[in-house]
């Protein structure tokens, strides 16, 4: 067990999240007598959350700035109906459709951003009223009718990597594409851990290292494989792709520049952030047009996923990405948070719907259980917290990963020492 | 029920050897109090000498076990164990941020949290009878209806009296009740406590305004560095503000200050006739066309005392961060500059450490090495990218220069030390490279060998050839420090004195009055 925590990085929420990850998956493979992990259901899994995903994205910086958004579902689907009546009534071509929906998503942001940044509302009330609006906007410009998207379109909703090269049985896009990720995987720690060894910071134990990188290729490959070898004509699902990149670009931005460490100032003490020269409102405006621009691009997946915009689109989807963000590590004060976080959040989310789905239990007890889940997750790490426990700081997560301290009593300096150590 | 004195007054409260500790400071040692029932006695003691905090052990706000040595009240010795069981005994304390509800009426919040009830509902009839008559005892003619945030400040410390003596109050404490009162709602305050006196009941009163305390004052007991110093009979003794001054700050220099030759060159840094309005309240001025400069490799002291402007001008100064500007101009090498945002005012070469490090100078959830460089991501990042090498150097080479104590870098600074985490703070600032450099309170909340360490910190800074500024309430400090002191009263500059002709009392003088010194 020590050996497994210091693997994982200590006690921490994190820790218990991929564990519980992998223990339902485990738990609903053998209950469902191996039809979760199959290709087609893991597939299914992907194209079926894809959208969530992207939406718990924006939303933990949303979160981290110290936020709320309670739009994203009604945004989603207004832009999801105002594409679909784009291309069918001007004839735009499907990726002129992308873009416009894209802008749009941009638009609303701005609007959002603008009331909660710089006139001050809170962004649960401007989102609230975001909410009504655009549900409203959904159902006007739609006319409450079912808008198709033409098949071209639908390939970002559901569409899979293309075979291409020689036939080996396999889907050879996506075997090359699960070899890159490893790679990829296995470069980035080596490099890191030679720059941190190089600056003299902590570097944990090789076998720590190693057994992660085992741990998490073979997480990789296995996966690959289950891609791979769905029934023909499917393969890696292009939203999934939307999101793998998507996780990068925002994992990227906010751990390594400027923009995110603002995001995180903002969250963890505006003031002390606007004392050192960060424009709060700024960045409190790019946060919540990101959300939409988001919010967007999830509506027009979903769109191309069920092949039509329809009235009710994305209803409930906020409470989906909020509590894959919280159940992922993020404060509800803000200034906590990170973006793998809350996509682990939402698989685990994911894993228990699908999971449940294959068992056959109804929808009814599906949400009794997705809330206990919610609330159990969140209470063990304020349980922690209360033990004044590390609660979150993953090894395995160290580099996404924000420290969050406990507040401890002062140690004080010996004077004598000081004076001498002057002298 | 009373016990007589030797002079055969009748003591009402009799405070011993009361001490108290929080983590790393002995905030009061040994302080002992004795009032007479039916007189007025202030406590006088400098910002931080624990007059405040005894206070707080008296009404229970510190419980009864959280500190040593005994409350004798009303001839029986006391164990509040919070505010209700103080206020039960008849010692209601009004503290210096008054606590009224703004949305509420002057009525409710008379009668908030002691509610008169008839059948557990409210009997509004009974509530109003009472407090038309609480208010004419107290001199307020407003409806009870009235909302609070409709009234002013002096008639808000009022309702707060009235609210005291609804609780039938013996000894009533005010800390600071003038502070943020104009001269006369201060002079009405005054009179009402003195007409309060001739109905028996008993006040404490802190305050800074010597004055009033010389004209309202029956006894005086002085408090320094959390020890009690002496209690003064104003008649008997013929007290004036020299004696009471004499007294808070007849101290022994107990702090330490580094060897430290000035280099001070030409005057890089001016300005002129800084005015600067309230942030809430219309037509009251924070900064009252202030003019002052500083020269390169110059530590210039602003001293003042709590709620002067010292702050406010500062924070007003670095990039118009706090209130409303009215009018002035900053000059740099002789040159106008507009700082008209913090990001312009840290790229004109200024930088401000707060004296609230936990509220406005540090995200607790940081690390030293992201606290380090929170104000000059730029010097660390390519095209907006952060450069993780760079800013694990930048930190750790910063470690090493000002001593930070710490296991890594990477280490929270929630988890540092005061002190330590002040050398974050000021890590961070000199990372921007500023020519002029603000510390408000620098050595707050710092134990005795850390302050030596920043003190020294600071006159590197200042043979580097920066300005710093020093905002202290420790007098001691800005004279063992400064090469020049500023001295500030309700918002104006009151006077200037050179290192050499600064004494405390010649301070403490200028920090109290409004007569202007050339």
């Amino acid at each position: 067990m020590n050996a497994l925590k210091k693997l994982f990085g200590g006690n921490s929420r994190q820790f218990g999240m991929i564990f519980a990850l992998v223990a339902l998956i485990v738990f609903f493979q053998i209950f469902t007598e191996g039809r979760t992990l199959t290709p087609g259901n893991v597939i299914n899994l992907f194209n079926g959350n894809a959208y969530i995903l992207i939406l718990a994205i924006g939303m933990v910086l949303v979160i981290i700035a110290g936020h709320i958004d309670l739009s994203v579902g009604s945004v989603a689907a207004f832009v999801g109906v105002s594409v679909a009546l784009a291309i069918r009534d001007w004839g735009i071509p499907w990726y002129m459709g992308v873009l416009f929906g894209l802008a749009l998503g941009a638009l609303i942001g701005a609007w959002q951003g603008f009331w909660t940044a710089y006139v001050g509302i809170p962004a649960f009330i401007v989102t609230l009223a975001g909410m009504l609006l655009f549900r409203g906007f959904n159902q006007f410009v739609g006319k409450s009718n079912t808008i198709p998207v033409p098949e071209d379109f639908q390939f970002i909703g559901s569409g899979y990597l293309p075979e291409i090269g020689p036939n080996t049985g396999y889907n050879n896009a996506t075997l090359l594409l699960g070899v890159l990720a490893a790679a990829f995987v296995v470069i980035m720690s080596l490099r890191r851990r030679a720059a941190n060894k190089a600056l003299g910071a902590d570097v944990p134990e090789m076998w720590v290292d190693t057994t992660k990188l085992v741990l998490i290729c073979a997480a990789i490959l296995y996966a690959t494989y289950l891609f791979a070898t769905g029934r023909p004509g499917t393969s890696f699902p292009v939203p999934g792709l939307i999101l793998a990149v998507l996780v990068l670009i925002y994992g990227f931005i906010a751990d390594k520049t400027v923009l995110g460490r603002h995001v995180y100032a903002v969250g963890g003490n505006r003031h002390a952030a606007e004392l050192s020269g960060v424009q709060s409102k700024k960045v409190n405006f790019m946060v919540m047009m990101n959300m939409s621009i988001l919010a967007g691009l999830a509506g027009m997946i979903f769109v191309g996923r069920s092949t039509a915009s329809g009235p009710f689109d994305g209803v409930g989807w906020e409470l989906d990405a909020i509590a894959a963000v919280f159940i992922g590590g993020a404060a509800v004060t803000g200034g906590v948070g990170t973006v793998i976080g809350s996509i682990v959040g939402g698989l685990v989310m994911a894993v228990l719907n699908n999971g449940l789905q294959l068992l056959g239990v109804g929808a009814d007890l599906t949400q009794i259980i997705k809330g206990l889940v919610l609330l159990a997750a969140v209470a063990f790490d304020v349980y922690n917290k209360s033990q004044g426990k590390r609660s979150i700081t993953g090894m395995l997560l160290k580099n996404f990963q924000r420290n969050n301290n406990e507040l401890k009593p002062d140690e004080t300096t010996q004077t004598k020492e000081v004076i001498s150590r002057e002298a | 029920m009373t016990t007589l004195n030797t002079q055969g007054d009748p003591i009402l409260l009799e405070m011993r050897s009361i001490t108290k500790e929080f983590p790393g400071v002995k905030a009061l040692s040994n302080v002992s109090l004795r009032v007479m029932a039916g007189e007025i006695h202030a406590i006088c003691g400098e910002n931080g000498a624990g007059k405040s905090t005894l206070m707080k052990v008296l009404s229970g706000v510190y419980p009864y076990g959280s500190y040593t040595g005994d409350i004798v009240y009303q001839a029986e010795t006391q164990q509040f164990k919070d505010i209700r069981a103080s206020e039960a005994a008849g010692i209601v304390i009004i503290h210096q941020e008054l606590a009224l509800i703004p949305e509420l009426s002057i009525m409710e919040n008379i009668f908030l949290g002691n509610e008169p009830t008839k059948w557990g509902v409210i009997d509004w009839a009974e509530a109003r009878k009472r407090s038309l008559d609480l208010l004419a005892r107290v001199g307020l003619r407003d409806d009870p209806d009235t909302p609070i945030k409709e009234i002013g400040v002096g008639k808000q410390q009022l309702v707060e009296i009235a609210k005291a003596l609804n609780k039938s109050v013996k000894l009533l404490i005010l800390d600071e009740p003038t502070a943020a009162l104009n001269e006369s709602d201060s002079q009405h305050l005054l009179d009402l406590i003195r007409g309060l006196k001739g109905r028996g009941i008993t006040s404490i009163m802190i305050s800074h305004k010597l004055n009033e305390i010389e004209q309202i004052a029956d006894e005086i007991t002085i408090i320094r560095d959390g020890k009690s110093i002496e209690t003064l009979n104003v008649k008997r003794d013929g007290v004036d503000e020299d004696r009471i001054i004499k007294g808070m700050v007849g101290r022994t220099l107990e702090s330490r200050f580094p060897d430290h030759e000035p280099k001070i060159g030409e005057v890089f840094f001016e300005v002129k006739d800084w005015t600067v309005g309230h942030p809430q309240i219309q037509d009251r001025l924070i900064c009252k066309g202030s003019n002052f400069y500083v020269r390169r490799g110059e530590i210039v002291g602003f001293a003042g005392l709590m709620g002067a402007g010292r702050t406010e001008l500062a924070r007003s100064l670095f990039g118009h961060s706090y209130g409303r500007f009215i009018k002035g101009q900053v000059y740099k090498d002789g040159k106008p500059v507009q700082l008209r945002s913090v990001r312009a005012a840290i790229d004109a070469g200024l930088g401000y450490v707060t004296e609230d490090r936990k509220s406005l100078g540090l995200n607790l959830l940081d690390d030293i090495k992201t606290t380090t460089v929170a104000a000059n991501l730029r010097g660390i990042s390519k095209h907006s990218v952060v450069d993780a090498r760079k800013e694990f150097s930048v930190a750790e080479e910063y470690r090493k220069s000002l001593r930070t104590k710490t296991p890594s870098v990477e280490e929270g600074v929630a988890k540092l030390s005061g002190g330590n985490q002040q050398k974050v703070v000021l890590a961070k600032w000199m990372f921007t490279d500023p020519d002029l450099l603000i510390l408000d309170e620098p050595t707050r909340g710092i134990d005795v060998g850390a302050k030596y360490e920043i003190y020294g910190i600071i006159q590197r800074l200042a043979n580097q050839g920066k300005g710093v500024i020093v905002i202290s309430s420790e007098l001691p400090e800005l004279l063992g420090l400064s090469d020049r002191i500023y001295t500030i009263f309700e918002g104006a500059i009151t006077g200037v004195l050179d290192k050499n002709e600064a004494t405390q009392e010649s301070l403490m003088k200028l920090m109290t009055s409004a007569r202007k010194t050339a």
